[in-house]
This record gives structure tokens, C-alpha cells and sequence, in this order.
């Protein structure tokens, strides 16, 4: 079996394992033990990817081409690059942390643990696929359990939620499929078959405006997944009502998903149509960072301000990806992975409050540190990483994003954007410091607990799980930076 | 052949049973009305396969032995559907078109 | 000359930060204590070393003091454009090593005694440990990301023993106002780097600082909006220093930092902290002097010398102690900025430049002798109100005798460390601004009165009866008060120009005995004043208020400048910003989506009928399908 199909292999065996196992323990083990294996496989693959790419200059290594629909030329074709392996890893990271955090699930757990395992079967599938089509399919894959994990085990009106969340997702997919058969119906523009291998088609001159036309498409079809500015708002409605675990997985990993589409199909199989579309998008990534900044300001639900600062960081992403330059795309892969931990910690404390305290109102809460000392420190050490504090892999990430703007766009008008985005950062810690001194510093609020249960096991290992490679980025970013670096190589040549 | 009777004078009369039968069809307000009416269209319709058999092909018996079948048809169709009106009947103690909505939507 | 060794200067503190900020629960309050002193011990021995090795033994090549550099990469962007991380080692760099040993050091020290049976006594020695880790980091910093980094973690450091006392919301939002207006000026600081990474090509200092580099010669050849784009990159790195320097208008921050302990205010909001503003633009001396002809220093002169009559002005009319220092402060690190801003280049040229970095070093000397001597008021009174004390000459000899000296020697009365280092920055204004050198003097006088001020506030005036009757600190305390009072004597004596100039040549300073006997004279003026007013309690600093009316009054409410920020975050951030944004996201943005969702409700609603439920309906259209399909072919087969 080779190293990446293992990555659909054993979660599929997880989950028929799962559907074998009865009761919360039996369930929890099961899925512990599978996402156990699959860091270790991730882990496995980094060193493996190191050692072939000393012997490998493809843009892809690990390759493995089967043909899965021969009339329309689709193919099960896998490989990975640098990047790929970064997000693969964080992706093991916070599932394996989002089971330690789900711990405790009462309801139905069988049936939501497979879930969990589903989407993590999707999100791999989608890092993992050279092929258009069996990305797409694998992005539906991850996308479509999200409805049930909300809908079932989620909060508040769930229903409504999950529907919007839904709703707008498959929504940005028609438009995707668009934009993708758009792309196929063009790969054989220098003569030859159609094709939904990327690598090939990254060869094929796209007619130019047919890239101009389909652009958007493929754009806006991953972008709404990273809440582009303004197809956002499924975002804070669906972690205020999803689980713990699943917020974690979706602000963490599933939303990753959009930047890394937009970067390996928009950018790389339509690079004259994105120099054409940037000016626009890059405003409305711009206004993104700002808006959601601002926004979460004036939120009082803990998960509200997670959502909108998502929005803000991941506006980053955008933003940096259409900037167009490699120091600032290394920045938006480092954001990525950084903001993946960072909020997943933040969800997970989140949850951990919530269950202590049910509540999260921040006017109601205050001074939990002195009640609930790990988790508070946790949360003031996550929130100063997140405000992009050195030492921390918000910073690193940051730090390229900006860079690597200011050297690309020359013109005043980038120039302008590039600092507004760079001011959100102080927005940023506004929220972040008015976030730790009300729930953390001050006195204690909640008027009837002055003793609540500290942080368990499981939940600890969960959050240090989290924890370190947040850490580890922050202050030795120079192995990460080279691997992704070198990926970038070969993307950034198609686009200039 | 029938002395002084063309083709064209039988297939207006299948016609006009078979446009009755729709008429009926659409029309009827009781389910076994319908259900007469349905057995106009395909009398009409057999009608047509043995009159046109016997005008084009005089020597073969397709078109006969089809009529037979489609007669066989409609009489297990017409038991079954006779089945489904009495288990209707016996639902909503009704045999009236009106009645039988609910599947909308 | 062999620096691999300093590395460990930095790594100490971090490992004993490690040590207990992962331990908090588990160690000993008596042992962490011990832990942090002697970690810091060891820090402080190296740099001792250090500065005997480098200005003494072996840093001087030519009769010039050369600049030692040991780096490697921590992150690439492209092939020149790197971020590195490793020492720099050159005059200041080294003095400012020394500074913070010997103020870390008698701080930790010090706060043994001052923080004990405190909950978080561990905690509170290990966030110690953080910022004497990233003081070390800025001060060593070889290129203009290093010391953001360590800028930031400094800051942080700031952020977390201002909010030391968590459970007051007083300091907590002490805490994030100190951080929020710092990050805010740090902005600029980032915008700066990343304007000279993109024109200089480099962020290292030794290429900057050139002044036969490719970066100081070809200052001119970018421009935007009338200045070198260079300019505009050093004005907003100064942004940066300012804030952290507290410099008008970004001060705001710096007194409601008195909310943390004292010894931290000593520590950072005095000597060595709030300094590297000071430290930024003396780092990038040459960029700042020979780009645009100085502008950018023209710029640093003015904001320095308009913060120090600033703050010295608010000073003389705050009633908390920790108040009064903290104004005190900024007035002083408008004095170095001044000081700065009127230096020149080569030799004797470069007095500005060596009198602020003197100034420096005394007063980091005597203003953390002052902290701390307010900090030894404090806990015996348990009160920062100048109402609340009086008469402690009695019960606190110590503490007396020591603050006296810390405060003839900021009042810059010979022969004390304050009045070397002042001369010399007045002999510079002189030199080279005179509107900048009477402000300077008028300073002076202004410091000597409010100074004398609180001291005769708190140890003479008015007898009063104390509920418990105030002791002297304990030996833990009252040691870092005499060693630091032994080096405010002795301080101003360090022939400074001979080591700390801008090329690094050194030359030789002398009196200037006019400019001395009246900088002087206006110092003792603002001490005899006072002494009028505040030696025994008399009416005569109440009529002089009201004769001021209502100037006295702003200067009291700090010219409102709380208020003016509180209306731009509150009012304007908050409420027109930030909650319009918030609604129109609801309405909006998120309507629009909802609109879409309920149109297609809608649309369905209405075209729902069309399926009935009735099949005769079906049929009906069955039929009419066919026939009108039927038509349509025949129409077309017989055409």
C-alpha cells in the first residue's frame, strides 16, 4: 500500500471499526487509536517526503495514478508537495486533538465520531488529489458531514446553522463545478485529450479568455469555504452552533481547504486570469481582514469573535495568496497551519469554559483564572500567539504575509492595502487583550462557582497537542519555511 | 377487408374512443369512471392493431396476437388498480378523484 | 575578540523563565526567588565581563571601538532579505547590557522582600526572568526584525506584570491600555521595517548604519510625498521608539502602568524598557543623521524636547508618587531624545549622542533607585498619596538618605551622576538649537522642583500619625537602595566620551563651566522653591495653584489627553466603527444571504401548486404536452 493511499485506507477502516463498536468508550477508543495512527502517518510522511525530495525534483512526489472513469479521462491520481504534507500534518494534529476534546460526547457518539472521521477522510482526500475531479469529490466529502455534525450534536438553533452553512457551501460548489469543467472543457487547448490531471494542465495554454471567464468561478467556489468577505456570514452562525470538536475541525482544518484550492487550482491552472482578477479580489480580501477585525470588536459570544477573527485571518490568506508573491504565499501556507492550531486551541478552550461554566457571554464571565489556572494561562499564552506575537507561529506567518506584499506591489494603490491589512494587527489585539482581560483578568464574575473542575487528561493533551507545533513554527520557522519555499517554486513561475 | 368501409372511416372511430378515453380520463370524477375510461383508450388502441394488421399485412397475425396480449394487460391492470381503489375505499371510505390528493408536494 | 559567550547572557533568564513559568504551582516561593536572583547573577557576571573585555581588554582596533557580529538565519524571504538572530556587539550595546544586569539584578533582589507572601511570588519572578530575556535579545539585536522581535516580547513582558494584580481591574486595563497604545505605535514600527526591507534591500544594522553604505549614499534616489522613502521609513520607526518611549502623544500609557508592583515599574517603566525607544534611534544614529540631511533627528529633537516640558510641567501637580516618577520619566527620555536629536556625527560632534546615551545609563541609575525607594514608602505606608505620608525621615533612614541622593542627582546638582550627564546634553542643545537648550534648562528647573517636591512630601512636612507605625523596609530591599545610591554618586564620574560616541573614536569631554553653573543654578532655584513650599506645611503651594487656575487644573487632569483617547476608542472606534460594522454585517451582509434563502422559499411557494396531487391534472398536461408537441412537428415535417 503506498504512504498517501493510507490516508484514505485508515480512516475508512476507523470508521468501519466504528460502526462495529457500541457505547461512548468503545467508540471514543476506536476513533483515539485511528487518529493516533494517522499522525503517525503524517508524521511518517514528513520524514519520508524529506528523504524523497533529496532524490526528487518533481513538483509532486509519492505519485500514483489509477484510472477510476475512463470515458471522461478522470483518474484516482495522487501526490504531494511540501505543502500538501504541512496541511496533511496539521490536519492529523487537530483531528487527533478534536477526539481528545470530544471526549465527554453523550449523544449518539458512535454516529459523530464517524462523522469526525468522515471529514477527515474528505480533508486528506483533498490534500492528497492531483486530479480535479477527485478533489472536488473529496471536498464534498468534507464539507457534507459538517450538516450532521452540526445539525445533530450542534447548540442553539443548529438547524437553521447548519442548513446556512450547508446552503452556502454547496452553493460556492455549483459554482465551483463550474469553474472546474470549465478548466476541463480547456485542458486540451494545445491539442491532445481532455484532462482533470493538474499537473498536465498546468502545461496547457488556457486559452486567455477562457481563464478570465472561469477565474472567478474556481476563485470564489474555494474562497466562500475561507469566508471571503462577503460570503462569510455562514461562519459565525455555524461555530456558534456546532460542538466543540467540529468548530475545531472547521475553523482549523476545513476552512484551509479554500486557500489551498484557491492556490493549487485558481492560481496554478489560471494564472493569467488571476494577474486579471486580483486588483478585485484582493479588495475584497483586504476588506475582509478589516471588517472581520472590527466585527469581532463588538461580539459578546465567545465563538462569535473566533468566527469574525477567523474571517480576519483568513482574509489574510486570501489576501496574501493574491498578492502574488512567494514570500507572501509562504506566509499564507504558515498562516494556514498557525491559524488552524491557534483556533482550534481557542475553540477547544472555548468548549472547555462553555462546559464549566455554560455559558459564553463574556459580559458574565470574568477572573476565571484564578478558578481555572491551566486553562486561563492556556488561554492568555493562545490569545497573545493569535494577536501575532514572536515566538509564536501567528508571527512568523504574519511576518512573510506582510514582507512579501510589500515587495510585490510597487503601486501605491497595494501599497495602501498592504498597510491597512498590516493595521488590522493592532484591531487584532484589541479584541484579543479586551477577550483576556474580561474572561481571564478582573473579578471573578460568575457569581455561583468558585470551584470548578480543572482540566482533565484528556483535555490537556488536546490542547498541548495543539500547543506545541504553535510554538515549534514560532520559534524555529526555518525547516517549514524551506519546505514550503521550495514547493512554491514551481507555482510562482506559472503565475509570472 | 370490409366491403365499402376504408381504413380511414375505423381509425376515426378508434380515434374518437380513444380521445373519449382521455376525455373520460381527465374528466371523471369517480376512480372507477377512470378506470372505464383508461379501458376505452386501450380498446381503441387494440382496435388499431388489428384493424391496421388486417389492411397492411393480411397475411400475418402479429397485430392480433398483440391485441390478445394487451387485453391480457389491461385486465391484470385493471385488477390491480380495482385492488388499490378498494384499499383506498376502505382508507378514506371514498372512490371520489378529489379525495385522493395527499401524494403533493 | 571572542563573543560566542554572551549567547548565554540572553538564554539564562530564558531557562530560569521556563523553569518556573512551567513550575508556577510546584516550586517554592523561597526557592524560586533564589532560582531568579541567581540566574540573573549569572547573566549579570557575564556582562560584567563582557564590558570589561570589550571596552578595556579587546574592543578597540585603531583607537576605534569596532562592532562584533555573530548570527545566523532564522527565516529566509528571498536570498538577501533575511531575518537573522544572533549578537551585535558594540558600545552601547554592551553599556545597555550593563544597565539592565544592574537594575534587573537589584530589582530581583529587591523584590524578595517586596513581593513576599505574595500569591503569585513565582509567577511573578518568572515573567522577571521573560522580559530580562528579551531586554537582553533587543539590546544584542543584530537587524531591525530581531529587535521587533524582542520589542514585542518586551512589550508583552510589560503587558503581564502591569496586569500583574489580575484580579484589579484597574491594572488589567492598565495592562492592555500599555500594550494596545504600544502595539499601536509598534505599527509604525512594522510599516517602517518593511518600508527599509524594501528599499534598503536589508535590515541589517551594519548595512544601514554604513555611512559609506550603499543604504545612507542612496538615501535620495527614492522619494514619496516630498521625502526619501527612507525618511519616511526612519520617522516611522521612530513612531515605534516613541511609543515605547512614551513620548507625546503616545504616552498615555506610561502612568496607568504604576498599576503593577513597584519593582517592575523600577525595572521597566524607569530604567531599562521604556529606554529602548531611546536605544532604537541610537541604534540607527547614522541613518537618522545623514539621511535627508537629519530630518527625521530634527524630528526626534522636537518630540523629545516637547515631551520632556510636557511631562515635567504634569509632573508637579500629581499627588501619587508612582505618578509623579512615571511623568518624571518620560520628561527624562524626552531628554535623551533631545539629546539625540541635536548630536552630531564625528567626534566632539557626536556630545548629544554620548550625553543621551550618559544620560542613559545615570539615570537608569537613579530612577530605579527612585522606584524603588517609592516602592520601600509604599509598603511601609500602603499608600501611593502623597496626603497619605510625611514625616517618614524618622522612621525610614535608609530609604531617606537614598532617595535624597537619587534625587539631587536627577535634580543634576554636582557632584552627582545626574549633573555629568545633564551638562552634556545642555552643551550639546547649546551647541546646536537654542530654542531646544532653554527648554532643556527650564526642564531642569522644573525636574529639581517637583522632585523636591514629593521628597519633602514624603520624608518632612507635616508629622503625621500612621495606624501602624511605618518600619524600614527589610535588608533585601534596603541593599539594592544603597547599591543603587553608591552608583548615582558615582556614576556621572565614568569618563563616558571616551567609550559611547558615534564612530566609535571616543574623545575627551570637558566642563563647560558656564553652561554647568547655570544648569545648576536653575536646579537648585527649583530645589529652594520647593523647600519653600513643601519643607513644612504652609498654604503657599495652594495659592500658587489657584494663581494658575485653571492651567493648573489641566495639567493635573494631564491636559486630557486620557479623555481625548478614550473619546477615539470608546466613541469613535467602538461606537462608529466597530458597532455599525457589527450591525451592518447582520443586516447586510448576512441579509442579503438570508434574502436569497428566503426568495427561493418564496419562488417555490409559489410555483408549488403545480403539483397538485391530483393525477388528472398530470394527465391534462400529459395530453396537452403531447399535442402541443405533436403540432410543433407536424407544423414543421409539412413545411
Amino acid at each position: 500500500m503506498d504512504i498517501l493511499t493510507l490516508f484514505i485506507i485508515v480512516p475508512i477502516i476507523t470508521i468501519i471499526a466504528l460502526v462495529f463498536s457500541k457505547g461512548l468508550e468503545r467508540s471514543r477508543l476506536v476513533s483515539m487509536i485511528g487518529s493516533i495512527i494517522q499522525l503517525g502517518m503524517a508524521i511518517n510522511l514528513i520524514f519520508a517526503y524529506f528523504k524523497e525530495r533529496a532524490v526528487n525534483t518533481d513538483i509532486m512526489v509519492f505519485t500514483k495514478d489509477l484510472v477510476w472513469f475512463k470515458s471522461f479521462n478522470i483518474h484516482y491520481n495522487i501526490g504531494v508537495d511540501g505543502i500538501s504534507v504541512a496541511l496533511i500534518l496539521l490536519t492529523a494534529i487537530v483531528v487527533l486533538a478534536g477526539v481528545f476534546i470530544s471526549w465527554k460526547t453523550s449523544e449518539l457518539p458512535k454516529e459523530f465520531f464517524i462523522s469526525l472521521i468522515v471529514l477527515s477522510l474528505g480533508v486528506y482526500g483533498v490534500f492528497i488529489s492531483i486530479d480535479l475531479f477527485t478533489l472536488f469529490v473529496f471536498f464534498e466529502i468534507a464539507v457534507i458531514p459538517m450538516y450532521l455534525l452540526i445539525g445533530i450534536w450542534g447548540s442553539g438553533p443548529r438547524e437553521y446553522s447548519a442548513m446556512k452553512l450547508t446552503l452556502m457551501l454547496m452553493g460556492a460548489s455549483a459554482v465551483l463545478l463550474v469553474g472546474i469543467l470549465g478548466i476541463y472543457f480547456n485542458s486540451n487547448a494545445d491539442g491532445g485529450a481532455l484532462t482533470f490531471n493538474i499537473l498536465d494542465i498546468a502545461q496547457v495554454h488556457i486559452p486567455l479568455a477562457a481563464q478570465k471567464l472561469f477565474f472567478p468561478f474556481v476563485f470564489i467556489g474555494f474562497a466562500v469555504i475561507s469566508a471571503l468577505f462577503p460570503f462569510h456570514t455562514w461562519s459565525p452562525d455555524g461555530h456558534a452552533s456546532a460542538p466543540t470538536a467540529v468548530s475545531m475541525l472547521h475553523a482549523g482544518v476545513l476552512m484551509k481547504l479554500g486557500g489551498y484550492g484557491v492556490f493549487r487550482v485558481a492560481m496554478f491552472l489560471l494564472p493569467a486570469g488571476a494577474l486579471h482578477w486580483s486588483w478585485f479580489f484582493i479588495i475584497l480580501a483586504a476588506i475582509g481582514v478589516v471588517y472581520g477585525a472590527f466585527s469581532a470588536i463588538r461580539q459578546t459570544d465567545l465563538k462569535y469573535i473566533n468566527a469574525y477573527a477567523s474571517v480576519s485571518h483568513l482574509g489574510l490568506v486570501l489576501f496574501a495568496l493574491l498578492t502574488l508573491n512567494k514570500i507572501a504565499w509562504n506566509g499564507a501556507i504558515i498562516q494556514s497551519l498557525s491559524h488552524g492550531l491557534l483556533t482550534a486551541l481557542f475553540f477547544a478552550l472555548i468548549g472547555m469554559i462553555y462546559g464549566r461554566t455554560h455559558t459564553r457571554d463574556i459580559t458574565k464571565l470574568g477572573g476565571m483564572m484564578k478558578i481555572l489556572p491551566f486553562i486561563g494561562a492556556i488561554y492568555v499564552i493562545t490569545g497573545l500567539a493569535y494577536l501575532g506575537l514572536p515566538g509564536f507561529s501567528g508571527f512568523v506567518a504574519e511576518m512573510n504575509i506582510f514582507v512579501g506584499a510589500f515587495q510585490q506591489n510597487a503601486d501605491t494603490f497595494n501599497r495602501v492595502l498592504t498597510i491597512l491589512v498590516v493595521s488590522s494587527i493592532v484591531v487584532t489585539s484589541v479584541y484579543i487583550l479586551r477577550l483576556v482581560g474580561k474572561i481571564m483578568m478582573g473579578p471573578l464574575e460568575t457569581n455561583d462557582v468558585s470551584d470548578l473542575p480543572k482540566a482533565t487528561w484528556y483535555e490537556k493533551t488536546g490542547i498541548l497537542l495543539l500547543m506545541l507545533p504553535v510554538i515549534g513554527i514560532g520559534v524555529a520557522p526555518f525547516w517549514l519555511s524551506e519546505m514550503i519555499m521550495k514547493s512554491l517554486e514551481p507555482f510562482i513561475q506559472g503565475v509570472l | 377487408m370490409i366491403a365499402g368501409i376504408s381504413i380511414y372511416e375505423i381509425l376515426t372511430v378508434t380515434s374518437i374512443l380513444f380521445f373519449i378515453g382521455i376525455y373520460g380520463f381527465i374528466t371523471r370524477k369517480n376512480l372507477i369512471s377512470v378506470l372505464i375510461s383508461i379501458e376505452l383508450i386501450l380498446n381503441a388502441s387494440v382496435i388499431n392493431f388489428v384493424v391496421l394488421n388486417k389492411y397492411l399485412y393480411p397475411d400475418m397475425l402479429q397485430g392480433v396476437i398483440f391485441s390478445i396480449f394487451i387485453i391480457a394487460v389491461a385486465a391484470a391492470e385493471t385488477a390491480l388498480a380495482v385492488s388499490i381503489i378498494i384499499n383506498l375505499y376502505r382508507q378514506i371510505s371514498s372512490v371520489e378523484v378529489k379525495d385522493t390528493e395527499v401524494m403533493k408536494y | 575578540m571572542n563573543i560566542s559567550y554572551i549567547v548565554l547572557i540572553p538564554l539564562v533568564p530564558l531557562a530560569v523563565f521556563l523553569l518556573l513559568g512551567l513550575n508556577s504551582q510546584k516550586i517554592k516561593p523561597a526557592i524560586s526567588g533564589y532560582i531568579g536572583v541567581l540566574g540573573l547573577s549569572v547573566s549579570a557576571a557575564l556582562s560584567f565581563y563582557t564590558a570589561y573585555q570589550y571596552f578595556l581588554v579587546d574592543g578597540k582596533v585603531d583607537g576605534v571601538y569596532q562592532t562584533f557580529v555573530n548570527k545566523s538565519v532564522w527565516m529566509n524571504f528571498t536570498d538577501t532579505l533575511h531575518i537573522d538572530m544572533g549578537i551585535l556587539i558594540d558600545p552601547i550595546s554592551v553599556m545597555m547590557l550593563v544597565i539592565v544586569s544592574i537594575v534587573s539584578l537589584m530589582v530581583h533582589i529587591y523584590s524578595r522582600g517586596y513581593m513576599k507572601g505574595d500569591d503569585g511570588y513565582t509567577r511573578f519572578f518568572s515573567f522577571l526572568s521573560l522580559f530580562t530575556f528579551s531586554m537582553y535579545g533587543l539590546v544584542l539585536a543584530t537587524n531591525l526584525f530581531q529587535i521587533y522581535i524582542f520589542w514585542e516580547l518586551v512589550g508583552v513582558s510589560s503587558f503581564l506584570l502591569i496586569g500583574y494584580y489580575y484580579t484589579k481591574p484597574s491594572a488589567v486595563s492598565a495592562a492592555k491600555k500599555a500594550f494596545i497604545v504600544t502595539r499601536f505605535a509598534d505599527l509604525g514600527f512594522l510599516i517602517g521595517i518593511l518600508i527599509m526591507g524594501y528599499f534598503a534591500g536589508s535590515y541589517d544594522f551594519e548595512t544601514l548604519n554604513n555611512p559609506e553604505g550603499s543604504v545612507i549614499l542612496n538615501w535620495a534616489s527614492t522619494s514619496f510625498m516630498g521625502l526619501s522613502a527612507i525618511t519616511w521609513a526612519l520617522i516611522l520607526i521612530f513612531m515605534g521608539g516613541a511609543g515605547k518611549s512614551a513620548m507625546f502623544p503616545l504616552h498615555i500609557w506610561l502612568p496607568d502602568a504604576m498599576e503593577g508592583p513597584t519593582p517592575v515599574s523600577a525595572l521597566i517603566h524607569a530604567a531599562t524598557m521604556v529606554v529602548a525607544g531611546v536605544f532604537l534611534v541610537a541604534r540607527l544614529f547614522p541613518m537618522f543623521y545623514f539621511v535627508e540631511n537629519g530630518f527625521a533627528l530634527n524630528i526626534v529633537a522636537y518630540v523629545g524636547a516637547f515631551s520632556a516640558l510636557f511631562a515635567a510641567i504634569i509632573a508637579i501637580t500629581q499627588t501619587d508618587i508612582k505618578r509623579v516618577l512615571a511623568f518624571s520619566t518620560m520628561s527624562q527620555l524626552g531628554y535623551m531624545m533631545l539629546a539625540l536629536g541635536v548630536s552630531g556625527y564625528d567626534g566632539h560632534e557626536g556630545v548629544g549622542y554620548m550625553a543621551s546615551m550618559f544620560h542613559l545609563f545615570t539615570h537608569a541609575m537613579f530612577k530605579a533607585l527612585l522606584f524603588l525607594g517609592a516602592g520601600s514608602v509604599i509598603h511601609a505606608v500602603h499608600s501611593n498619596y502623597l496626603k497619605d505620608m510625611g514625616g517618614l525621615r524618622k522612621y525610614m533612614p535608609i530609604t531617606n538618605i537614598t532617595f535624597l541622593i537619587a534625587a539631587l542627582a536627577i535634580a543634576g546638582v554636582p557632584p552627582f551622576a545626574g549633573f555629568w550627564s545633564k551638562d552634556e546634553i545642555l552643551v550639546a542643545a547649546f551647541e546646536h538649537n537654542k530654542l531646544i537648550y532653554y527648554i532643556g534648562v527650564f526642564v531642569a528647573g522644573l525636574t529639581a522642583f517637583y522632585m523636591f517636591r514629593i521628597y519633602f512630601g514624603i520624608f518632612w512636612g507635616k508629622d503625621k500619625t500612621y495606624e501602624h507605625t511605618p518600619h524600614e523596609s527589610p535588608l533585601s530591599m534596603t541593599i539594592p537602595l544603597m547599591f543603587l545610591a553608591v552608583l548615582s554618586i558615582v556614576g556621572g564620574f565614568i569618563p563616558f566620551s571616551e567609550f559611547i560616541t558615534p564612530d566609535g573614536a571616543g574623545f575627551e569631554a570637558h566642563l563647560n563651566y558656564p553652561l554647568a553653573a547655570i544648569a545648576t543654578g536653575v536646579g537648585l532655584i527649583g530645589i529652594v522653591l520647593a523647600w519653600m513650599f513643601y519643607k513644612n506645611e504652609n498654604s503657599l503651594s495652594d495659592r500658587f495653584a489657584l494663581a494658575f487656575g485653571p492651567f493648573y487644573k489641566w495639567a493635573s487632569d494631564k491636559f486630557y489627553f486620557d479623555e481625548i483617547y478614550l473619546f477615539i476608542t470608546k466613541k469613535i472606534i467602538f461606537n462608529l466603527i466597530s458597532a455599525p460594522i457589527a450591525k451592518f454585517d447582520k443586516r447586510y451582509v448576512d441579509g442579503t444571504m438570508e434574502g436569497i434563502g428566503n426568495k427561493t422559499v418564496l419562488l417555490s411557494d409559489k410555483i408549488k401548486g403545480l403539483q397538485s396531487g391530483k393525477f388528472q391534472d398530470y394527465a391534462f398536461s400529459f395530453v396537452m404536452g403531447a399535442v402541443i408537441i405533436a403540432l410543433v412537428f407536424i407544423y414543421l415535417w409539412t413545411n
